[in-house]
């Protein structure tokens, strides 16, 4: 096992003396014969769950299947935004306990994610969308979470050189103000969970494809990879952009549709933006990196596919919205664009826990919003498996709930331009 | 962006149609159980690679086409009206 030793100023200074590599964070091993949990998907969900299967639930048996590197997929592509001001009470409450993973991951994991609240103001740029920020303030403050409507004047105050006057195209009439919420380091996230899951004994097997599930008599039996069979009796499906093709193997259909979510990064400049500002109307949000960057994301494309490739009408359209908001940004010069790939549900909420196979645990349908769930999903799903009882914060995300008529409408608060 | 041949207007600018995707069909409402009116209104093959799927050409034509489309690349390698497929 490579050497685990902890982070600190003090290993820093003591590297930084001896002029040594640091050693490898993870390790590579052969593919068991089997494992007592197999999770598929090396991004930040899997790696997570099998974290949490390992420090909560002392199952270590655990083998991650990754078909590139990790954190190739959606964990390395989405815009890094963390927050919990969504609206409807389960939906809050769920991302708030990922907010809460969040603020204490740095210190769990001894690996610095660079997590900065400095705050998520979504605009209001009509009556409807006001009524619905007032209405998220109302459902997330009875939940607990700090978050709150504020006028043009404090926009001002927070993002001086944003244009809140009345001559503006779609003039801005407020804000929902949600102070905890904020950006962090996604590979860093990805990184420190790799890491820590590794030194618990977890295998993570990179460039290993998984080829087929098999299922006998409704119960999974094995995990077939481009590495050799795997026997097993658990696998969790933590993948997002293939998570229909992987249920299909197990003969599982979900109600997904796969969509590129398409986002754009600028050259890096001295701080000047300090929150995460999104407008569901301009379909656009922003924030500044600790590099200087600034990061633009948009919503879906707007038809299904599985193609990462970035499109000039995409940052046509991302250029002049932003430039609705901050004119004074129009001589930036954007560094490149980039696309990853969104699991869309019918209701904009994920799809976690059981399916009609035993043995085979989703969790998938992450949308817009995986990253940000991926601590609580991934603490969740693990207790699931260890215990076989369904925590009460996923209960309303079962993939029996389509059928049951019991969607969860996150329409509203999930993404932007909806 | 997507180039669409219409068999009608010609080569057009996919932000023209409004996606409709993959189709289903309907059951009959009398006698469907819950699980198969799911499966209707949600379940989704969602294929990576060639599908046949619709189009609604909102701002020309105002036609429904069948496209045949490579969702790993976005290749278009064929546009019919629905009425003559």
């Amino acid at each position: 096992m490579a050497d685990q030793s902890r982070y600190s100023a003090l290993a820093l200074l003591r590297h930084g003396i001896r002029g040594k590599a640091w050693p490898r964070i993870i390790d590579r091993h052969d593919l068991d014969p089997s494992y007592d949990v197999v999770i598929i998907g090396g991004g930040v969900h899997g790696l997570a769950t099998a974290y949490y299967l390992a420090a909560n639930h002392g199952i270590t048996n655990v083998a991650v299947i990754e078909k590139s590197y990790v954190g190739s997929g959606g964990s390395g592509r989405n815009t890094a935004i963390v927050r919990s001001n969504y609206l409807t009470p389960e939906g809050a409450n769920f991302y708030q306990r990922s907010v809460d993973l969040y603020e204490n991951l740095a210190a769990e994991l001894n690996f610095n994610v660079m997590f900065e609240q400095r705050g998520h103001m979504t605009l209001a740029h009509n009556d409807s969308s006001l009524r619905t920020m007032h209405w998220r303030a109302e459902v997330n403050k009875v939940q607990g979470i700090d978050s709150s409507v504020i006028g043009p004047d404090e926009i001002k105050q927070l993002v001086p050189f944003m244009d809140v006057s009345d001559k503006a195209r779609y003039p801005i009439l407020g804000a929902l103000w949600h102070p905890p919420g904020g950006i962090i380091r996604h590979d860093a996230v990805v990184w420190g969970y790799a890491r820590a899951a590794n030194s618990s004994g977890v295998h993570i097997h990179q460039n290993t494809e998984v080829t087929g599930i098999n299922v006998t008599n409704g119960v999974v039996v094995g995990v077939e990879t481009s590495n050799g069979r795997i026997a097993t009796g658990t696998v969790i499906n933590c993948t997002a952009g293939w998570s229909s093709l992987i249920s299909e193997m197990a003969g599982v259909r979900l109600p997904i549709t796969t969509r590129p979510l398409q986002a754009a990064v600028t050259e890096p400049v001295q701080h000047f933006l300090s929150p995460v500002v999104v407008s569901g109307t301009l379909h656009v949000y922003v924030s500044q990196t600790a590099r200087g960057e600034l990061v633009f994301g948009a919503s879906v494309d707007p038809f299904a596919s599985y193609s990462t490739r970035g499109s000039l009408d995409f940052i046509e359209g991302l250029a002049s919205h932003i430039l609705e908001l901050m004119p004074s940004i129009g001589k930036m010069r954007l560094l490149r664009q980039w696309g990853g790939l969104c699991d869309m549900t019918p209701d904009y909420a994920p799809i976690m826990g059981a399916t009609p196979v035993k043995g085979f645990v989703v969790d998938v349908g992450w949308g817009t919003y995986g990253f940000k769930a991926a601590p609580v999903a991934a603490e969740q799903t693990a207790e699931f498996v260890a215990t076989g009882m369904v925590p009460k914060l996923i209960k309303p995300f079962a993939l029996d709930r389509f059928e049951r008529g019991a969607l969860v409408g996150e329409k509203g608060a999930a993404a932007v331009g909806h | 962006m997507l180039l669409i041949l219409c068999p009608h207007c010609g080569p057009r600018n996919s932000s023209e149609f409004t996606y409709q995707g993959e189709g289903s069909a309907r059951p009959d409402a009398e006698g469907v159980s819950a699980r198969e009116w799911r499966s209707y209104l949600y379940e989704r093959d969602n294929t990576a690679g060639p599908v046949s799927e619709e189009w609604f050409h909102s701002a020309g034509c105002r036609r429904f086409l069948v496209v045949e489309r490579d969702t790993t690349t976005n290749d278009i390698s064929s546009v019919r009206d629905r009425a003559e497929v």
